[in-house]
């Protein structure tokens, strides 16, 4: 089973993660960033399947220059080969834009069984590029699984909902994409890391994937940030002195909060 | 603050980045409580071990062709110390399971290399040393555990002191006389674990390190095939004294990494903490005593290096390398103490790791050869030069 995973590389949320003035998009310049660690999951899952049958694993990724960073973890953890598409055009691309570059990216890697995503990314958390990319692709998506088996020409699925667990086939090809509750993501080895090295890594730009320039980008998305602002820094609490009436006062903060 | 490292290839700048990685991950989070529950009573830190083992950092300095990770010394200790800064009992740990396997790797015969080298580079097993005895410390060649031939094997009686692993460990590196008292009368043995005649003491009530599980073994009549001894008999002693060149190295890069650890805490306190209007970094008085501490880590690191570098160049280093576990630890000692000074009362309750830093960085100064016995190596050799 062939199987591709989308990953994408994000600001390191560790660090101080900010907006670029100019354009108000993310900043990837001045911060360091890696695998998004929701698509980590992903690669695990990818991992898992391929181990257990044969096939290959494919990881695509769009971004920057730093993004083949995101690619090499992927390598290092297992994955067969890469692919990086970067072009200058891409930049302050929206999901739409990004869900059409990884389409034509996937057609161009081949027909793959099986396109695996993570939740979201940890930075746009918009969590929308899985479905639109199986649109684009004509495949059936079965979004937010907990639980991913394979048997013949069909996959399994669990998804979690508040009050009950779903669970869903759909025929292969399609596209799946995974919570942080489907598996426990290994580590890269040392000998992961050497064998990355000689894996394949393809960058590829827009012209190679006949994605004309004027589909993607800031201008031509369809969503746009206008303006941000710095979450203001935590208020300090309410302190409540106890004068006997303590437990009468902790009654009406929290009914006026509603959570009594 | 992570150490600014320069790293001589990019796999080994990956290699940083992944033992940080497992480091935030799986053991700094854990090195408090795992402390805590090991001082109580049983608890080992196997897991983290593991963790480490299938990730291919127990085996880093030894050649790929017999499984470990071809890195050379000055990349591996690097590892190390990173590790000391997230939990020190686990860095000994690295530490002293690169020694176990160093006699096989180095003076086993090929038909050991390949049976036993294997299982112990596969970060699956554990090892242990037994090399010193209640009697014989520092003065190690005055050991009296015996070997006693019989038949194709060996009957070792006797028993050993301060094993760290012990109880836990796959295997055993063990020294026993063949012969004559004496340096030439020593044999170096593998024992298996589970081994009949092979137990256990109590496990030492220490006053910290406590994950590194520390206990007697006692031998007592337990036999070891002729197939396990490693070398030449009378081998023994150089065996195990060049083993223990690379191993101070383990140590001063463990320690090193303690008191980088101590130092961002009180770097980090002292620009929180206000007294008198302003943050206590802004006293010179106080900034100063944590310039020194810097200095102190910087020079350590810089020490182990250098001897890592010869090492690895194959160059002599016994002399650089017991300068480095001299300066490593005493630094440790004292950064981890004046970081206890900056954080004042805060410092000295368990609410902050810096007084578990303090307690564990003064082991450091007593084993892999008290500091004493490092200044006896660097003076000795130091006169032999002229």
């Amino acid at each position: 089973m062939n199987i591709v995973v989308c990953v994408k590389y994000v600001p390191d949320a560790q660090s101080d993660r900010t907006f670029n003035d100019s354009d108000k998009t993310t900043d990837r310049e001045s911060v360091d960033g890696l695998l998004s660690e929701l698509d980590e999951y992903a690669v695990e899952e990818a991992l898992k399947l391929v181990e257990a049958g044969e096939g290959e694993v494919t990881v695509v990724t769009v971004g920057p220059d730093q993004a083949a960073d995101a690619v090499k973890k992927a390598l290092q953890m297992g994955a067969d080969k890469a692919v990086h598409i970067s072009d200058e055009a891409i930049h302050g691309s929206d999901a739409p834009a990004t869900s059409l570059v990884l389409a034509e990216a996937i057609k161009k890697i081949g027909s793959p069984d099986l396109v695996l995503c993570g939740l979201a990314s940890t930075d746009g958390t918009m969590s929308v590029v899985p479905a639109m990319l199986a649109e684009r692709l004509g495949l059936p998506q079965v979004t937010q699984a907990s639980e991913l088996s394979v048997e013949g020409d069909a996959v399994k699925i669990r998804r979690d909902g508040d009050v009950a667990s779903e669970t869903i086939e759909a025929s292969l090809p399609c596209l799946v994409s995974v919570t942080d509750q489907i598996n426990e993501p290994r580590y890269p080895s040392f000998k992961g890391i050497m064998a990355a090295k000689k894996k394949p890594v393809e960058t590829w730009t827009l012209a190679d994937l006949g994605v004309d320039a004027g589909q993607v980008g800031l201008d031509n998305s369809w969503t746009k940030v206008l303006e941000f602002t710095k979450r203001p820094p935590r208020e300090q609490g309410e302190i409540v002195k106890d004068e006997g009436d303590g437990g009468s006062k902790l009654a009406e903060f929290l009914a006026s909060r509603k959570f009594i | 603050m992570p150490a600014t490292r320069l790293m001589p290839t990019e796999e080994a700048q990956d290699l940083i980045d992944l033992t940080r990685e497992i480091c935030d991950k799986q053991l700094r989070p854990k090195a408090d409580d795992g402390e805590r529950l090991a001082a109580q009573g049983e608890a080992h830190p196997t897991e983290a071990f593991r963790t480490l083992g299938r990730a291919g950092l127990m085996s880093l300095p030894y050649p790929e062709e017999l499984g470990g990770g071809g890195q050379p010394y000055e990349v591996y200790l690097q590892v190390v110390e990173e590790i000391g800064a997230a939990w020190m009992s686990v860095a000994v740990g690295v530490s002293v399971h690169s020694l176990t396997c160093y006699p096989v790797a180095q003076f086993g015969s090929d038909e050991q290399k390949s049976e036993l080298l294997e299982g112990m580079l596969s970060g699956e097993q554990l090892g242990a040393y037994c090399l010193s005895e209640p009697l014989a410390g520092s003065d190690v060649a005055s050991m009296t555990t015996k070997a006693t031939a019989d038949g194709d094997g060996y009957l070792l009686k006797g028993t050993k002191a301060w094993i760290s692993h012990a109880g836990h460990a796959d295997f055993y590196t063990t020294f026993a006389r063949t012969g004559d008292s004496g340096p030439r009368g020593v044999s170096c043995f593998t024992v298996p674990a589970g081994t009949e005649g092979m137990t256990f003491a109590e496990p030492e009530r220490k006053m910290g390190l406590h994950a590194d599980t520390v206990r007697q073994v006692i031998f007592d009549g337990a036999r070891v095939d002729a197939s396990r001894r490693i070398g030449e008999e009378g081998m023994g002693m150089p065996i195990a004294l060049s083993a223990l060149d690379s191993g101070r190295l383990g140590i001063a890069a463990a320690a090193t990494g303690l008191a980088q650890s101590a130092l961002d805490v009180a770097a980090r306190y002292a620009t929180e903490r206000e007294q008198f209007g302003k943050r206590i970094s802004e006293f010179q008085g106080l900034a100063f005593l944590l310039a020194d501490m810097e200095a102190a880590v910087t020079s350590a690191r810089a020490t182990y290096i250098h001897a890592a570098r010869l090492k690895d160049a194959g160059r002599p280093f016994s002399k650089e390398a017991a300068v480095a576990k001299l300066i490593a630890t005493d630094a440790a000692m004292k950064v981890t103490t004046d970081a206890v000074q900056v954080l004042g009362g805060a410092g000295y309750t368990q609410d902050f790791p810096v007084e578990r830093y303090m307690r564990e960085a003064k082991v450091t100064q007593i084993f892999e050869g008290t500091n004493q016995i490092q200044r006896l190596v660097i003076s000795r050799q130091l006169l032999k030069s002229l």
